[in-house]
């Protein structure tokens, strides 16, 4: 069995901030992350960021994941990093399982930071097993991060951030777009999005969704149909579309598996994706020393997961003992960078979520 | 389908291997995932649900959703959207849940 002092979950831009601020106060931090590579779904989003300076705004997706785990290099010391390694269990008495490489290995560490992600929502429609029917975050590995094209033309569904922005991706790979359709009756993403796309020629269908997906081996053709003002659908407003690849971009659930199992207190909130972790200001939630940051916290985006990361860590190394005379300030500064992301009328429904969670 | 030319992106590769699906010799590149390798190769289905043969591709691509779940040098429920591709893999599409050999 191995020891360490603080084990981070997940090597995505929550985690990676979360072990840089544990490990500069001197912890000493172990990450596990299941990718052979750091960054969680930051590798995959070549667009540049929006946001502010604070966040990394207008660098691309990818170069803040180098730009962070350049960052996390210099505490090396401190950090163990083992990629390819899956955390497959938490244990009340504080022992991780981990399964590296087909073998299995056991370790205790005296906090825990679970920055695990999300995972994609899914659709109920007929058919919706047919291969071609991918989701979103998929799409993207497949096109930005091997090269490979999803298909010939794409039907993708839902027109939030990540619907728009995959789209846009899609067509810069050279791949056709037929139009971007969603059962919610306004475009959910920034408009600066959607009019670039709809300038390319692609049209964003509000209060549609899919009625039945056409093929035998994979997907050829989609049924859709229009919804009304109670977001029932209108038989007679059916239109086809030819495709091959559908790209289901409907939200994401945080991906808490590890929360259930040791036992955290849990609480359905819909505005931040589903089940999430009940957890204090410091992140920290009911189980001592099991803290939380980034989408399994709640779906938001990268920004706020690396704010959030930057607090986790920063609290989690206080309670070992770890702590700087700027702890006062820095935990403020982490908190209004958080209530200004989390501002106006976009921020809306998280601070509804957080509000019904946050003890 | 391979992505040749891109705006924005260069994709590093891995040298070429070769491996075989179903008996077949297929070309990808060294550490990609199975199922990007496949894909480019025109494969779609991967494999078959246990209880009424539907087809099925990949859904998630990072691991989660178990709808990618192939025989690899031997081993079942492989997940292909994460495993790397390795020169002389011999890759098969399984037949219901899966036996250890
Ligand atoms: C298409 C798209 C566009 C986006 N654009 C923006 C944008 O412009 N600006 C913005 O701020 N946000 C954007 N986001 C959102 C942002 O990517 C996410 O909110 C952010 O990545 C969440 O960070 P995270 O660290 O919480 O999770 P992730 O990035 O998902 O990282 C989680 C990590 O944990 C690992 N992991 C999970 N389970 C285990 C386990 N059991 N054991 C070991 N490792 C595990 C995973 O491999 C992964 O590396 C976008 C998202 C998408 C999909």
């Amino acid at each position: 069995m191995k020891k360490t002092e603080i084990v981070v979950v997940g090597g995505g831009p929550a985690g990676l901030s979360a072990a840089i601020n544990a490990a500069s106060l001197g912890a000493k931090v172990t990450v596990f992350d299941r990718n052979s590579q750091l960054g969680g779904q930051l590798v995959k989003q070549t667009h540049m960021f929006f946001g502010s300076q604070k966040q990394y705004a207008s660098i691309r997706g990818v170069d803040i994941a180098d730009i962070l785990t350049n960052e996390l290099m210099k505490y090396k010391d401190n950090i163990e990093i083992h990629t390819d390694s899956t955390v497959i269990g938490m244990y009340e008495d504080g022992m991780l399982t981990v399964e590296q490489d087909g073998k299995y290995m056991k370790i205790k560490p005296q906090s825990v930071i679970v920055t695990t992600g999300a995972s994609e929502k899914f659709l109920t429609f007929p058919n919706n097993d047919l291969p071609g029917i991918y989701g979103a975050g998929a799409v993207q590995t497949l096109m930005n991060v091997y090269g490979v094209a999803p298909g010939d033309s794409v039907l993708m569904i839902g027109a939030g951030n990540i619907g728009l922005i995959v789209s846009y991706q899609l067509m810069q790979a050279g791949i056709k777009v037929k139009a971007i359709i969603d059962a919610a009756p306004k475009i959910g993403g920034y408009l600066v999005h959607a009019s670039k796309i709809r300038r390319m020629g692609v049209p964003i269908m509000t209060s549609y969704t899919v009625k039945y997906a056409h093929g035998t081996e994979k997907l050829e053709k989609v049924t859709i149909w229009r919804l009304d003002e109670k977001w029932q659908p209108m038989p007679g407003t059916e239109l086809d579309i030819e495709a091959d690849v559908m790209c289901i971009s409907v939200g994401l659930s945080p991906l808490a598996e590890l929360l259930w199992q040791i036992g955290c207190d849990m609480k359905f909130v819909p505005e931040l994706g589903g089940h999430v972790p009940v957890r204090n200001e410091e992140l920290e939630t009911s189980m001592k020393g099991i803290y939380v940051a980034g989408d399994v916290a709640g779906v938001e985006e990268a920004s706020a997961a690396m704010v959030e990361g930057r607090l986790a860590g920063l609290c989690a190394a206080k309670n070992l003992g770890y702590t700087s005379d700027q702890f006062d300030a820095l935990k403020a500064d982490y908190l209004d960078q958080l209530n200004a992301l989390r501002s106006g009328p976009v921020g809306e429904k998280i601070r509804k979520g957080l509000d019904q969670l946050v003890g | 389908m391979r992505i040749e030319e891109h705006p924005i992106l260069s994709f590093k590769k891995g040298p070429k291997v070769r491996f075989t699906f179903d008996g077949k010799t297929y070309e990808g590149y060294e550490d990609e995932p199975i199922a990007a390798a496949l894909h480019a190769a025109g494969v779609r289905t991967l494999g078959h649900s246990h209880k009424l043969g539907r087809p099925r591709g990949f859904y998630c691509a990072i691991g989660n959703c178990s709808s990618c779940l192939m025989v690899v040098n031997g081993e079942p429920n492989v997940r292909v959207c994460v495993e790397k591709l390795k020169d002389g893999m011999v890759v098969e599409t399984q037949k219901g849940k899966g036996d250890l050999r």
